[in-house]
């Protein structure tokens, strides 16, 4: 029943976009400047219907319904009912459902936002954006439809892999993808811009929300997931360099590339192409994501399904975007020179884009090349983090020190006159990096150099804002971005180096002494919860440094469905340091396998990330208030 | 040839070299796509180690295929003190230690000196040889993706058996029927 309604209204919708393709070029032929109501309206019911489609499979999660294959392979009646919604978009063809629902809703809003743009440009991007819709129901009705039905129909689902059973995982694919699949948008305007000649001004300013308002929730959606990864898959890191967080910063450095060059587009009127090659780039590498992750191409902790079928499916749809839109980019393609000052704000925001380029061309190789080595050498190899570390790292340094600098150089042509306050801000740094030094003992030269370039970031930055509130002239947005960029680095740079670990074997009453701290397991619990057992540990832990004590209850569940045992860390979050353990079971025997972490200033990279993405928002609200 | 004239032969010759890129990255994808991308080991089964390159645990020398035994059957054994399973195999390699055409050659995984020396000191050391391998890196060309591993092979360098995990009391037995039969 409630498979008939959601199938139906997917092809329904199929016929809607369509439709409103035929009607656009309808429109197209007609001389008046604004568009006709028809195509809202149709635009309208679209919106409506995909979401009561996606209420649709959220009640065949609610009410168990078996007889759907997405439920049956996702869920479980006795899961808890919160798990049972997030199950909804957890797998691959809820998600997908996802897609659809956002390429929808954002082309009805682009339509329903532009009203001062031409009419020509709308219209086009609505075009382009319906067959991207059309697309992607085809992927969906044809190959992963979350509404296939099961004959007969099984009682018991097969249950939600239980390390997605998370609040933070919950929440995560729907901010990454309004990240992602919101970045179409403006893929279709790149795409209605070079159709019809628009000009680079007001493209820029049609498309700056959306690249504002995407990149925003591409941030917080990758903290999500970092989160996540921090306290679930019980290593203690956050970032792994895994292919599928790989393919969550492609797109990301690619739109943070675009917000910067589309402000010169906005104020000088240059940078036309490159700003439109940058809103192709984003969606296609969001796709080419979308297909590293789905097609089970890469082996990753998101690969939990493959389906090679899948990925030819995807494939194509790539092929058929990046050559069409290619050949229109070609085609439309006049080489212009810039002349740009070197001293100019319009040249260190190039600076940016090429550092950006860097960094996406350097994750992409290290995330495509297993798949080179596989299908040319037949071997089978990983890139993991040294790689990633050794070109990064480096670059970051000067990266920082072009990003505190560039922010205050002028449009057009600046001169060197502040040459003697950059000079104390560094050496204020350097003193700064210094104290840290003394105070934690040593660490290398290149994360010294991240902690100066770091620190002079941060106090470069603050020293903007100080000046520029006295001027009454208020970037709070751009000032609260690159100081926390700056506190993200500084953080993560000291988490990176202060960080200690220990390993060891415990059983029940026995305490382990070493360095400050010991660890005395205390005792051992089996309890019952509603889908899983739990074997809990309480450790109690004293810092004799710090004369504190703390108890940690680590756990290992057991999940009947799918039967899976996972690692539950348990971790005490604090200002200046996380304490985290996990405990594992060692087969046979008494003992258990003891991880025990401090981690200094976790909770700062989080906050850090929070601020980087809350000042996309307020640029976003800054903005909306300009044009009203 | 004017300035213009070159100038577009440019931009044509950079617009096919981009198409050329993505022809062969969405090309390797799609061959990608065929190649099971499961990594699995059971697979060396069959197939001959090729050079070894091992630190000896105490003495400051390199371990290669000369140390090996000439004749009969060698048990290279990956441990470490922090692997709580690797208490659980090491009486069976105790046991195996009695017989004369095996050798058994430890390769300590990523291990403090003291630790190792203590676990060995605590439950027996079954090792003919024991090597080192501090930071994982020389373990990779076996093909190990985990501790407690061992490898089976023959005086030519064959691998017979891959044992993942610990080795259990069907493992042992397995082991032994090997030596009595050849």
């Amino acid at each position: 029943m409630l498979s008939n309604i959601g199938n139906s209204i997917l092809f329904f919708n199929l016929l809607l976009s369509l439709s409103i393709i035929y009607f656009a070029f309808q429109e197209l032929k007609r001389n008046y400047n604004f568009i006709n109501k028809k195509i809202y309206y149709i635009s309208l019911i679209q919106s409506t219907l995909i979401i009561i489609c996606f209420f649709t499979l959220i009640a065949g999660f609610l009410i168990s319904d078996f007889s759907i294959n997405a439920v049956y392979q996702n869920s479980h009646s006795l899961k808890p009912t919160f798990y049972k919604i997030s199950g909804t978009w957890g797998n691959h063809e809820g998600s997908l459902l996802l897609w659809v629902i956002i390429l929808t809703i954002f082309s009805f809003l682009f339509l329903v936002t532009n009203k001062n743009h031409s009419k020509k440009y709308r219209v086009y991007t609505l075009i382009t954006q319906n067959i991207l819709i059309i697309g992607f129901i085809f992927f969906i009705l044809f190959n992963s439809n979350p509404f296939d039905v099961i004959i007969p129909t099984p009682n018991e689902g097969l249950g939600l892999n239980p390390i997605l059973q998370d609040p933070a995982l919950a929440i995560h694919p729907p901010l990454l993808y309004l990240g992602f699949v919101g970045s179409s948008i403006y893929f279709s305007a790149a795409i209605a811009s070079l159709l019809t000649n628009y000009s680079g001004h007001n493209f820029a300013r049609s498309i700056k929300n959306w690249v504002l308002i995407s990149w925003s929730f591409q941030t917080i959606g990758i903290l999500a997931g970092s989160i996540w990864a921090y306290y679930e898959l019980g290593w203690g890191g956050f970032w792994f360099w895994d292919p599928v967080e790989n393919a969550s910063l492609l797109p990301w450095f690619a739109m943070t590339a675009l917000i910067h060059s589309l402000i010169v587009l906005e104020k000088r009127k240059q940078l036309y192409f490159w700003v439109i090659i940058l809103c192709l780039l984003t969606f296609t590498l969001s796709v080419v994501g979308t297909f590293l992750v789905r097609s089970g191409i890469l082996n990753s902790v998101h690969t939990f399904a493959n389906d090679p079928s899948r990925g030819i499916y995807i494939l194509i749809f790539l092929s058929l975007m990046i050559f069409g839109s290619l050949s229109i980019l070609f085609k439309r393609f006049k080489s212009n020179t810039y002349n740009f000052n070197y001293n100019s704000k319009e040249t260190f925001i190039l600076v940016n884009n090429w550092f950006m380029i860097f960094y996406l061309f350097t994750v992409f190789l290290g995330t495509i090349y297993p798949i080179v080595t596989e299908v040319f050498y037949s071997q089978k190899i990983s890139v993991g983090p040294p790689f990633y570390n050794t070109v990064i790292i480096p670059i970051v340094i000067l990266f920082l020190f072009f990003m505190s600098i560039g922010p205050k150089v002028r449009w057009i042509k600046d001169n060197i006159d502040n040459l003697k306050t950059t000079l104390m801000i560094l050496l204020g740094s350097v003193l700064i990096n210094l104290f840290i030094f003394l105070f934690f003992k040593s660490y290398s030269l290149l994360s010294n150099l991240i902690l100066i370039s770091s620190i002079f970031l941060i106090i470069s930055t603050a020293r903007d804002a100080i000046n520029l509130l006295k001027n009454k002239e208020y970037n709070i947005s751009r000032i609260i971005a690159h100081f926390s960029f700056g506190l993200l680095i500084l953080f993560i740079g000291l988490n990176y180096n202060f960080s200690s670990e220990k390993d060891f074997n415990l059983k029940v009453g026995e305490v382990k002494k070493f360095e400050n701290f010991s660890i005395k397991f205390k005792d051992l619990n089996l309890k019952e919860f509603k889908n899983y057992k739990a074997v809990i540990g309480t450790f109690e832990i004293d810092d004799f440094k710090d004369n504190t004590k703390l108890f940690l209850s680590p756990q290992i569940r057991i999940y009947d469905n799918p039967s899976t045992l996972t690692y539950e860390a348990s971790i005490r979050s604090g200002l200046l340091k996380d304490f985290y353990i996990t405990m594992s079971n060692i087969d046979r025997s008494d003992y258990y396998n003891i991880k025990f972490q401090k981690k200094p200033f976790m909770v700062w990279i989080w906050i850090s990330v929070i601020l980087i993405s809350l000042s996309g928002f307020l640029r976003f609200f800054k903005y909306e208030n300009k044009i009203n | 040839m004017d300035f213009y004239d070159f100038l577009n032969m440019k931009i044509r010759l950079i617009k096919i070299f981009i198409c050329i890129v993505i022809l062969v990255i969405i090309g390797t994808f799609f061959l990608g796509l065929n190649k099971d991308s499961i990594y699995d080991t059971k697979g060396l089964e069959g197939s001959y180690i090729g050079n070894i390159k091992l630190d000896h645990f105490n003495k400051n020398e390199i371990i290669s295929k000369k140390n090996f035994a000439q004749k009969g059957f060698t048990l290279i054994n990956f441990w470490a003190s922090w692997c709580g399973p690797c208490k659980i195999e090491h009486p069976f390699l105790i046991k195996l230690n009695n017989e004369p055409s095996l050798q058994i050659i430890g390769v300590n995984f990523k291990d403090k000196k003291e630790n190792a020396l203590k676990f060995l000191n605590d439950n027996g050391n079954p090792y003919d040889l024991l090597a080192k391998d501090k930071f994982g890196k020389y373990s990779i060309n076996f093909g190990i993706y985990g501790i407690p591993e061992s490898i089976l092979i023959d005086e030519n360098f064959m691998i017979l058996k891959k044992f993942i995990g610990p080795i259990t009391e069907k493992d042992y037995i397995f082991i032994k029927k090997i030596i009595k039969d050849s």
